[in-house]
Order: structure tokens, then C-alpha cells, then sequence
């Protein structure tokens, strides 16, 4: 409904629901670790990453290129090549545990209970079908005794569904012919055709205007409330995040550094690394004129990790602890508020106290 | 790092420029440039090394003809009629094979194998490389600026181009070589062998450059939209400074990858034709002519066939090898 | 527009670029990307030029730096005009105009060692500053906060922020007055993005340099920029300080894409003006009023006339609207009629097969 507007519409829908799952969550991910074997050495992309999404709730996963954020959601979708990659950990989806299941069976489950939205549409689309054609396909593969008919009406309910005007005559086009906006429709409507309950989205708006990101983020957030999905959402901005998320994990070179609700992690954020991401971000409010604190250094190469607390080379506060940064590495741990964790040597005073001083008056923290 | 003694010859060049792994600690500040990365992985491939070695032997032996001749004792013109029997066959066993020469000796006219292969393949790799130097530098010169420029230029390089591909190659050789020797030489002149060497490389030359054009202009056309090639256009950089400094650095890897490739495929076409007899003279010794002699004796001599065969194929397949194993070293990406 | 005592640095006038297109046998049509810009830059300003993809925004900085050919309109810098210059007759003012670029990996000659990259510029003019090339580079890099001692390095040892550091200080080496930034930052992982602002902001003020800054993020614009240009479809659409047009925007336009940035001082979705549908495309843009197609406030006036950009209240803002917006822009447009009846046909010039209806119709790519 929201989409079918000609033009500029009144935006005053409330948030997402909140319609908390009564039989626990639909994803629970346990101490994840994927691995790469790579000419130089080992990459240990995600190494101990444990959270849970519940049906009809939003997990934002933040963190900057080689956090990964990106290999956690292959590796929850069973994407990763076997030969070069070893995933250990537990990941349970709908009840089911997916590490070490044959690929056969976690290809069932994919596309099924589990879908992709991936950053650009147009390499995730085939350029010689048409868009139609490829919806149908994906419904097919897990409805095979759909009649021809049944399919197609599927696909073109699909494509209204999420906004695409005239989705009958559209269903015959190629993608090509499609604007960046709208392949990014057809391509949720490709993952949305069999009603997955988890649906895990890898930076879908990056490649997007701010205007078309808006009608995006919109579209995803209508259509959680009406199939009461478990969405995941992979991003590097905080914006997407806060507009979103029910919960975020943060994640800086291949481990959870914080995780809580999208209050606590944004208002009152407990880790460096958050304090750094929320002070560096420029804000449309506020004294233009101030400068950005940005985070120093840059961030590190997952096969030559920092020892210790990989943040430390690039912390204010990683002296603050004797050596403790540069040898022990943080746990993930209670940070005060119920279901607030963050993994920082830092005393829990030390966090507020510094927080206060530092950061709470500077960029978009404020 | 250990390597056989065969890969170590062929290192001790690089292994003074190169350094070990952990030398740019030592040396501070020196960055690895992506040529000496390929020259790595290069030095971790054993096919490479092993090859590259062959080539180098190959080209030392072509290069000191005159120094083996000096020492062999034997040069290339002298018969050793004594040494063959009534029916021009050679004596002894395996074609001759003995002390005095090691390959044996030809049939009917007794010219020591050895030393006919030894300047067959200066002459070949001769050539060869003069060849694809050559074509090389054509096809460089015309794909870059075609590439680059566009337009018109582009049009009228590609037009010859695709002429130069419809004329059939083996057809025009036939054809042009005896007519250019009868227009220099007359019907009964002696040939300079040096003139035969001559026509093979500029018919070589005339056919062999437009795979480099169409290779190089691709590589260009592909680079000319590049940021860091705006970024010297917006300096004011001209037309030598984007081609030379900005894009060949880039497109060398290709270029040395199909020169390397198309090296053993002059060699092999310059043997094809010395068999057809459109090639060299007699007296120029060449692996085509004496194949070509050779197959008479198949079954009479069958040694007189082994040595010059054997010869140019490991001749042209270490080529081959080292072409791929360069190409696997300059673009990791491309082949696994 | 600006009546300004200082001569500017730049001056534009009806800046246009087609790019021809053959779509089909002989049937030749232009994308108009960018289709007569009017705006100065002055010594030691910064204009931010924003928009969204499509808006012809990187289209206008190549053709500044004279790495596209005007299809019309005029470039003056320095009081010289440049539309048609050619290289010899570029070259005294190649060192006051530099360009930035987007991406950091693509932008450095991956065969060239730091020192040649950021030497390149000298040499190319034949500049040769005091104390050698190599001295002036070192000094360069240790401006843009690189270790001067990476001189011999390849791009490939560095990161992307420590690439976009080199790519700064190779546009600094020709001490240019002028710098077209294009996109420096969007390519950056968040925490470095602000690393590279702060570091233009410093450049900026300590050099006394005047940037053209072109970026789709208008937060970074914010940090950045004295005066801003919002682009749509080849047009500037609404031009004026900073902020004025942060809180004050007049374009309806510039109020969609304001709100329609994720705001993370606000939890849960915020924004109140959506737009629909996508851009036009640039082949076939809309009669009159380029943004009417997506625009709330649409009148049959929007389809038959062009709303020039003109200042309302004499000021340094002008918007090229015929119903421009008034007040901050928290109050936006609450009492318009912004939800407007889904099945608007107000569209008598509707150029389009499309019906009304589909503002999202409008984007079909046509062949």
C-alpha cells in the first residue's frame, strides 16, 4: 500500500511492531567460526560469534569491510566453498542445527526459511532471463508441483507486493530494464516468494540513492510486519541501523564487540570502537563546524590480527589496563543494562565515566 | 629455500636483486613492486624454473655457435665423405654416432649432425626473436595509439588490421619469397643466406603483429578510463607521458606473456617453411631444412630424424611452459 | 545572483554536456547530464555539489578539470575562460585546478611507486620546486599524515584511506588554488571517512584552497562545505550557503532528500517526505520542472514552464521552483497536501505512455 503513492507521501506509520516469538528465537547463532586456508596464512573471518533473532525482530550487524559481518550471513546460509573454508560453531534455524548437515539439506532450507537480499541486485539477477521468469524459477525449486499458472500468479502478487507498478507487464522484462530501485524490488520479491521466515539482507541499500534507500528500508519494514520474518540486516551505516534494528551487534575484526537493543548500543554505547563509529559519523544536526573525531589508524588485516583486544592499536583508552589490551582478549560480557554486552577491558565505571567526558557531547552521539 | 641446482643457475641473477623475506625489514622502507611479487612467485614455481632454465641453456648454446664450433673442432660445411659407406650412409652405429661427433653424421653428404643443430638453432632462435621483437613493437606502437586515440585512427588501424588477418599467410610467403629472391638475386645468383633469414623475418613481420595490436588496444581501451590515467590527463600530461609512463607499465604483463608465446610459434613456422622450401637457403643451417632432409632416411637412418626433432620440441615446449608459468606468476587471479 | 565585491576564482555559465547515444539503427539521441548550470566559486571557498546518481554532478567535475568537452556554456578561471583551451594553452592554470577522485584503488598507478605518483604532476609541467622533486613529495606526504619514508612503497601496501592520503597530496603537489573533489570519501569505511574530512577541512583552511565538492551524502556536505548546489537530472535545483539550505531548503527536493537521510540521533524510521519511484532517466527528462514527476506540490504549471533559479528574498539562496517551500524544515510540508491522491493525472504535458499514477513508471528506461 505504502508504495503505490504517485508521489511524496506522509511518512508517520509507527515502528515496527513488536511481536516478540513466544517459542524462542527463530535464528541462534553459538560461537560461529569461519576460517579461510589462503596462499598467506589463515583468515579467521568471524571467530566466536554467538546472537539470536527473533521472529518479526531486526538484528543490525555494523561494522566496517573485513569485520565479518558479510561471512557471518554466507556462512548462516551454508554459502561458503567447503574445500577452503571450515565453519564450526552452531547455527540453529527454526530448531534445526545447519553446521555439518549435508549440503543437500541445507539447500532445502534455503530459499525456503532462509533468504538473501544481496548488495547490487543487478549481479545477483541473470541478465538473460527475464525478472519473471527468475521468481518463478526460485518458487519452483521448493513448490515443484506448482502448475506453470500458479507460479506465475505467484510472481506477479510478489512484485506488486513490493511496490513494482504494473507488475503484470513488468513480470516479462529483463533486468536491464529495470532501475536500480526497482531491481532491488523484484530482487526482495524474488527472496520473499516462498515466505522465508529468516531473511538476511547484505548491505541492500548501499548501492541506492537516499531517496530510493528510504523506499526501501520502508518496503522491508512493512513487509516484516505483515510475514513476521526475523530480519537480518548487514550494514556499515549507522543511519540504515538506527531507522531499522531492534537489536545491534557490532563487529570489528571477525568478533562481536558490543550487542544490545538499538538504545543501548546507540544512546548508551559501552565499547571504544561504538564511542569511535558514533563520534566520526557526521550528523545533519548540530555545529557543522566541529570537527570529526575520527577513529585513528586504520582497520586491521583479519590474517594478521592484533594480539590481545584487536581494537587496541587503535584505542584512546587501550593503556588504561596495564598490558591486559595487548595480551588477554576481551570477552563477550555483561556491560550493566539487561542483555547489554560488550567485550572491553575497561572497568564498567571506567566506561561511563569516560563516556561522559569524551564522547557524549561530540558528533552524532550527542 | 632449497632448489636444485638446475633452478639455482637460473636464479642467481634474481636472488642478488630480489632479497629474501625477510630483507625489506632490514632495508627499511622498501616497497615490493608488483613485478618483483610476480618474479616471486615465479621463483616458487618449479615448471618455471626448470623451463626457464632449458631456455636460457638453449640461447647461451645459440650464442656461442662460434665458441662451440671453435672448440667442437668440426664446422658446419665440412663433409666427412670417408666416413660413410657406398650407399652415403653413415657408419657405425645410431647414425655415427661416436667421439668425434656426437650426433652422428648426415647421410650422402656427411656434415656432422651436432654442429648443423647447434647453428640451426642460432638461426632459428635468431628468427624467432627477432620476429617477435619486431611484430612486438607494430603491434605495441599501432594497438596503444589506436586504443588511446579512438576515433578515426582507431577505425583505420583496425581496417588494416582485419586485411592484414583475411590475407592468407601461407599463400603470400609461398608466393612472395622466390619472387623477391629471383628480383634480388636473378634466376642463377647465389642467395646470401643472410638475405633468406632476412625475407623470413619481414614476412613474419608483416603477418605476426596483429594479434599484439588487438591485445594491447584491448588493454588500453580498458585502462584509458581508469582514475589514476584522468589523473595525469588533469595534470597536462601528453600523449608520450599517458602511453609510455602510465599505460604500457600497466599492459606489460600481457605483452611479455604473448611474447614469450609467440616465440616458439616463429620457430615452428620458420621450420614449417624451411620444410616447405619457401625458407632458407641450403647452406643455412635450420631445424625445418633438416627435418625436411631427414624424412628421406626415416626408416635407413632413423637418428639422422631423432636429434633435430627432439631439439625443436624441447625447444618450443620449454618456451610454452615458461609462457604459462610467466602468465600464472604476472595475474595470479586468472588461472585458479 | 550573489553580488560579491571578490572576483570569483570560477565562474560557470550554462554549463552543458550531452552524451550522444546510438539506441538502435540511426536513431541517434542525447542523455542531457548536465543541461546549463549557472554557479561561482571564490577564492578559498568550498561548494558542495550534491545529488543523487544520475544527477550530472561527476559529469560537471570532469568537465571543471577539462577532462570532458563542454557541449556548451562557459568556464572561466582566474578571469580566463577555459571551455575550449587546449592542452599548451591549460597548462599555466593546470597547477591551480586539481582534481580528487572516488576510488582510492583505481585512482593510483598500480605500477608506480608513491613517490612517482605524487612526483607525476611536477614532471609532467617540468616544475621543479626548491629542493628537489623528491624533497617536495616527502613534504607532501608528511602534510597529508603519511610517513614521508614510504616514499619507494606501491599502492598495493596501502590502505584505502592511506590511497585516498596519496591521491590528496598528488592533486596538492602543483600548490593549485582550486581542487574538484569528487567523491572523495564514499569509498572509505566509515571511521576513515572522517579521518579524510578532517583532513580536507585542515588542508582547506591552512592553504587557503577553494574545492568544488561533490558527493551524494549530505552530512559529509554539511562538515565541509560554505555553500551548497543541490543537483537533480542536470540542473541545480537549489544553490545557497550552508545554512540555508540545511534549514531552510526551499526546493522540495532538497526537503525529500534531507529527510530521507537515516538519522542516527533518531531511533526508528524516521523521515517524513517519501518520495516515489526513481529518478527519470536523462534521455527523455521531464517538460518543464525536471523533479515534477516525483514532486508533492505539482501543478500543470511545473509541466509546461521551467522554473528558473532565481533568489526569493534577495538573498544568497535561489531555488528553481514555482511553489518553493517556506520555513525550517522540521515544519515540512505538514499542511500541504502532500498525500496526494494516488491517482493524480494532473500531468496535461505528460510526455510519457506512461499513465499517471506510476510516478515510479516515469524511470522505464526506454530503448
Amino acid at each position: 500500500m505504502p508504495e503505490s503513492a504517485p508521489s511524496g507521501q506522509l511518512d508517520d506509520r509507527p515502528s515496527v511492531p513488536e511481536q516478540r516469538g513466544t517459542d524462542g528465537p527463530y535464528l541462534r547463532v553459538d560461537d560461529l567460526r569461519v576460517r579461510f586456508d589462503t596462499e598467506d596464512g589463515v583468515v579467521r573471518a568471524v571467530d566466536g560469534v554467538s546472537f539470536a533473532v527473533e521472529r518479526g525482530r531486526t538484528l543490525g550487524i555494523v561494522g566496517e569491510s573485513g569485520s565479518g559481518k558479510s561471512v557471518t550471513s554466507l556462512a548462516i546460509l551454508g554459502l561458503h566453498n567447503p574445500k577452503r573454508t571450515t565453519v564450526s560453531g552452531e547455527i540453529h534455524v527454526g530448531g534445526r542445527q545447519l553446521v555439518g548437515l549435508p549440503e543437500a539439506e541445507v539447500r532445502r532450507l534455503r530459499g525456503r526459511d532462509m533468504a538473501m537480499i544481496f548488495q547490487d541486485p543487478l549481479s545477483a539477477l541473470h541478465p538473460y532471463y527475464t525478472v519473471g521468469k527468475q521468481i518463478v524459477e526460485a518458487y519452483r525449486v521448493h513448490h515443484p508441483r506448482a502448475g506453470k499458472r500458479e507460479a506465475r500468479q505467484r510472481a506477479v502478487d510478489m512484485l506488486g507486493r513490493v511496490g513494482i507498478p504494473q507488475p503484470a507487464r513488468r513480470f516479462d522484462q529483463y533486468p536491464h530494464e529495470f532501475s536500480g530501485g526497482m531491481r532491488q524490488r523484484a530482487m526482495i520479491a524474488m527472496a520473499l516468494v516462498n515466505d522465508p521466515d529468516l531473511l538476511i539482507a547484505d548491505e541492500p541499500t548501499t548501492a541506492l540513492d537516499v531517496t530510493v534507500q528510504a523506499q526501501i528500508l520502508d518496503l522491508l519494514a512493512d513487509l516484516q510486519a505483515e510475514f513476521h520474518s526475523a530480519i537480518i540486516m548487514i550494514t556499515h551505516d549507522l543511519g540504515v541501523v538506527s531507522q531499522v534494528a531492534d537489536d545491534v551487534l557490532v563487529m570489528y575484526g571477525g568478533r562481536a564487540v558490543e550487542r544490545g537493543s538499538v538504545e543501548q548500543v546507540l544512546r548508551r554505547p559501552q565499547h571504544p570502537y561504538t564511542w569511535g563509529l558514533l563520534s566520526s559519523v557526521p550528523s545533519l544536526h548540530g555545529d557543522a563546524d566541529a570537527e570529526l573525531v575520527p577513529i585513528r589508524g586504520n582497520p586491521p588485516s583479519l590474517i594478521n590480527l592484533p594480539p590481545g583486544c584487536a581494537f587496541h592499536p587503535r584505542c584512546r583508552y587501550a593503556d588504561r589496563n596495564g598490558d591486559r589490551s595487548r595480551t588477554e582478549v576481551p570477552q563477550l560480557g555483561p556491560a550493566g543494562e539487561d542483555g547489554h554486552l560488550v567485550a572491553c577491558h575497561l572497568s564498567a565505571d571506567d566506561r561511563t565515566r569516560l563516556y561522559a567526558e569524551d564522547i557524549a557531547h561530540v558528533g552524532v552521539a550527542r | 629455500m632449497s632448489m636444485s641446482p638446475v633452478e639455482g643457475v637460473a636464479l642467481a641473477e634474481i636472488d642478488s636483486g630480489g632479497g629474501g623475506a625477510d630483507a625489506p625489514k632490514e632495508k627499511g622502507f622498501v616497497g615490493r613492486s608488483p613485478g618483483q611479487l610476480a618474479m616471486l612467485r615465479l621463483r616458487r614455481d618449479r615448471t618455471a624454473m626448470v623451463s626457464g632454465a632449458m631456455l636460457v641453456f638453449f640461447v647461451l648454446v645459440g650464442l656461442a655457435a662460434p665458441l662451440i664450433e671453435a672448440l667442437y673442432g668440426i664446422s658446419p660445411r665440412d663433409q666427412f665423405q670417408a666416413k660413410l659407406d657406398g650407399f652415403g650412409m653413415p657408419l657405425g652405429y645410431a647414425g655415427g654416432v661416436s667421439g668425434d661427433h656426437f650426433f652422428g653424421l648426415e647421410p650422402n653428404l656427411g656434415r656432422d649432425i651436432f654442429i648443423r643443430l647447434v647453428y640451426g638453432l642460432r638461426t632459428s632462435l635468431l628468427i624467432a626473436f627477432a620476429a617477435a621483437v619486431i611484430t612486438a613493437v607494430i603491434g605495441i606502437a599501432l594497438g596503444a595509439l589506436a586504443g588511446y586515440l579512438g576515433g578515426w585512427l582507431d577505425a583505420v588501424i583496425n581496417w588494416i588490421t582485419d586485411l592484414t588477418l583475411a590475407m592468407p599467410f601461407l599463400i603470400i610467403a609461398l608466393a612472395l619469397t622466390p619472387t623477391l629472391t629471383l628480383r634480388f638475386y636473378g634466376e642463377r645468383d647465389a642467395v646470401s643466406p643472410a638475405f633468406g633469414v632476412g625475407v623470413l623475418i619481414a614476412v613474419f613481420a608483416i603477418f605476426g603483429w596483429t594479434g599484439t595490436a588487438r591485445l594491447v588496444r584491448g588493454q588500453v581501451i580498458a585502462l584509458r578510463e581508469r582514475e589514476f590515467v584522468e589523473a595525469a590527463k588533469a595534470s597536462g600530461a601528453g600523449l608520450a607521458h599517458m602511453l609510455f609512463r602510465q599505460l604500457l607499465p600497466n599492459i606489460w604483463a600481457p605483452i611479455l606473456v604473448s611474447f614469450s608465446l609467440a616465440v616458439p610459434q616463429f620457430i615452428t613456422s620458420e621450420a614449417a617453411l624451411s620444410f616447405i622450401g619457401v625458407g632458407l637457403t641450403e647452406e643455412t643451417p635450420s631445424f625445418g631444412r633438416m627435418i625436411y632432409q631427414s624424412l628421406d632416411y626415416l626408416q635407413t637412418d632413423p637418428a639422422f630424424v631423432f636429434f633435430p626433432g627432439i631439439t625443436i620440441f624441447a625447444l618450443v615446449f620449454a618456451f610454452n611452459l615458461f609462457g604459462d608459468a610467466l602468465r600464472d606468476a604476472l595475474d595470479p587471479k586468472s588461472s585458479r | 545572483m550573489s553580488v560579491e565585491t571578490v572576483e570569483p576564482l570560477l565562474r560557470v555559465r550554462g554549463l552543458t554536456k550531452h552524451f550522444p547515444v546510438r539506441s538502435g539503427f540511426r536513431n541517434r539521441s542525447v542523455v542531457r547530464a548536465v543541461d546549463g548550470l549557472d554557479f561561482d566559486v571564490r577564492p578559498g571557498e568550498t561548494l558542495g555539489l550534491v545529488g543523487e546518481s544520475g544527477c550530472g554532478k561527476t559529469t560537471t567535475g570532469r568537465m571543471l578539470v577539462r577532462l570532458l568537452e563542454p557541449t556548451a556554456g562557459s568556464i572561466e578561471f582566474a578571469g580566463r575562460d577555459i571551455t575550449h583551451a587546449g592542452r599548451r594553452e591549460l597548462r599555466p592554470l593546470r597547477q591551480d585546478l586539481q582534481i580528487i577522485f572516488q576510488d582510492p584503488y583505481a585512482s593510483l598507478n598500480p605500477r608506480h611507486t608513491v613517490g612517482r605518483i605524487v612526483a607525476m604532476p611536477l614532471q609532467v609541467n617540468g616544475t621543479n620546486p626548491p629542493g628537489g622533486i623528491k624533497a617536495r613529495v616527502q613534504e607532501l606526504l608528511e602534510l597529508v599524515g603519511l610517513n614521508p619514508e614510504h616514499y619507494n612503497r606501491y599502492p598495493h601496501e596501502f590502505s584505502g584511506g592511506q590511497r585516498q592520503r596519496i591521491g590528496i597530496a598528488r592533486a596538492l603537489a602543483l600548490r593549485p588554488k582550486l581542487i574538484v573533489a569528487d567523491e572523495p570519501v564514499s569509498a572509505l569505511d566509515v571511521s576513515i571517512q572522517a579521518q579524510v574530512v578532517n583532513l580536507l577541512r585542515d588542508l582547506q583552511r591552512d592553504l587557503g584552497l577553494a574545492f568544488v565538492f561533490i558527493a551524494h551524502d549530505l552530512a559529509v556536505v554539511r562538515h565541509f562545505c560554505q555553500r551548497v548546489a543541490v543537483m537533480y537530472l542536470g540542473k541545480i535545483v537549489e544553490i545557497g550557503d550552508r545554512d540555508d539550505i540545511y534549514e531552510r531548503p526551499q526546493h522540495p527536493y532538497t526537503r525529500a532528500l534531507l529527510s530521507a537521510i537515516p538519522d542516527v540521533t533518531k531511533l526508528g524510521p524516521a523521515g517524513r517526505i517519501r518520495l516515489a519511484g526513481d529518478v527519470p532517466t536523462p534521455l527523455d527528462p521531464p517538460s518543464g520542472c525536471r523533479f515534477r514527476t516525483r514532486c508533492w506540490k505539482a501543478q500543470d504549471i511545473c509541466a509546461t514552464e521551467e522554473p528558473a533559479l532565481v533568489s526569493r528574498d534577495g538573498g544568497n539562496q535561489a531555488a528553481a521552483c514555482h511553489f518553493p517551500e517556506r520555513g525550517p524544515v522540521e515544519a515540512t510540508p505538514g499542511g500541504q497536501p502532500a498525500a496526494a491522491p494516488a491517482g493524480r493525472g494532473a500531468e496535461p504535458a505528460g510526455q510519457g505512455a506512461e499513465p499517471a499514477g506510476t510516478g515510479a513508471g516515469v524511470e522505464e528506461v526506454s530503448r
